[in-house]
């Protein structure tokens, strides 16, 4: 594949060397001329200078011939008009940018950037993981935002232990997919009956989550 | 009209001084406080610090409401994205987004937005006054604004 990286900083130049061990073709694209130089000794052709919003350079680094252009300079709006130059102007077929500000995931997936990245969100996500017992905890975000995965720990106080499935109400259409007790999976039925310590895996839309929360941990 | 104006540079204070000055309810967006100070006198509307990128900054500026969205800040590419969150994310009828670079400008006004190359405006002007035979006070155009601001 020949893919194309916008941007030198930390995360480009990682990622570049990564791909470059992969045997992919890569081309690293850096607006500071001096820092493109830097670069350029060590990792030699594979580094060019030039600004990855300006249709001029992108035809230069042949971004038509791009399989792959991942857009990761410390600048949310370069990251952004770099992708949809790139998709619009050179048919690019993926595009993909990293977010600084973790809100703007979704106007980018709107603005018809092929997948962003929010390192914050991975990182508050991880740390959310680690959080306490009785706490709901969002796992994953499928399909752009609209499921979610949601893992809730039942302490004894929750209102749902000892009552089956099939006589609890969880809200919307949220469906709990998998019961973690004891290191072991269990797949619920209707009759299956929550215990304190089990740890719950249920799949819900994202405006139910608080509901959600209520239900199984009994806390606002 | 409901007019937020994103960048408090030399254009967008004046534009939204003008604006603010006919009677329309105005809110003006800059990162920089110091950047407000270039507002005129005539000037009665909002002022918001923050980036403009932001959802949050502009709800504050009350995009919600707003008839028309103007992006004049020094930078393309924050015009850009700005107006199509102010497009697409907020639906705002008018918007309008100063782009400097004429091929950004070129290659977006084909995605729909409303692009203003002021670089290729002055330059186009200047060059048909040299070689066109256009009268030298074409040049003057608008120059009577500064009337109004007065």
């Amino acid at each position: 594949m020949y893919i194309i990286v916008i941007g030198a900083g930390k995360v480009g130049y990682y990622l570049t060397k990564t791909l470059l061990a992969d045997n992919h073709e890569v081309l690293l694209l850096e607006k500071d001329a001096a820092k493109a130089a830097r670069l350029a000794e060590e990792l030699g052709e594979v580094v060019a200078a030039g600004d990855g919003c300006e249709v001029r350079t992108q035809r230069e680094i042949g971004m038509n011939r791009a399989d792959v252009v991942v857009a990761v300079t410390g600048d949310d709006e370069d990251n952004l008009i770099a992708c949809q130059l790139a998709k619009r102007q050179f048919g690019v077929g993926r595009t993909l940018a990293r977010v600084n500000n973790p809100r703007n995931e979704e106007i980018f997936n709107l603005l018809g950037v092929d997948a962003s990245v929010s390192g914050t969100r991975l990182i508050y996500s991880m740390i959310e993981q680690e959080v306490e017992t009785g706490e709901v905890v969002p796992l994953t975000a499928l399909m752009r935002g609209e499921i979610e995965i949601v893992e809730a720990e039942l302490s004894d106080r929750s209102p749902v232990v000892g009552k089956a499935l099939k006589d609890i109400h969880l809200p919307g259409d949220s469906v709990m997919a998998a019961i973690i007790r004891n290191n072991h999976i269990v797949l619920p039925s209707g009759t299956t009956e929550l215990e304190a310590g089990d740890c719950v895996i249920t799949l819900t839309r994202p405006g139910d989550e608080a509901s959600l929360r209520n239900t199984l941990t009994g806390k606002e | 009209m409901n007019l937020v104006v994103l960048g408090c540079g030399r254009v967008g204070s004046l534009l939204a001084t003008l604006m603010s000055q006919q009677g329309h309810q105005v809110a003006v967006i800059d990162s920089e406080k110091n950047s407000f100070r270039r507002l005129g006198t005539g000037f009665s509307g909002r002022r918001v610090l923050g980036k403009g990128i932001d959802e949050e900054v502009l709800r504050a500026a009350g995009i919600m409401e707003a008839d028309a969205f103007v992006a004049v800040t020094n930078g393309d590419n924050t015009n850009l994205m700005a107006s199509q969150i102010a497009k697409v994310r907020f639906g705002v009828p008018k918007v309008i987004t100063r782009v400097a670079d004429p091929i950004r400008a070129e290659a977006y006004r084909g995605m729909g937005l409303n692009t203003l190359c002021s670089s290729l405006v002055a330059a186009g002007m200047i060059r048909a006054v040299l070689v066109d035979e256009q009268p030298v006070e074409t040049l003057k155009i608008y120059s009577d604004l500064l009337d109004e601001l007065k």
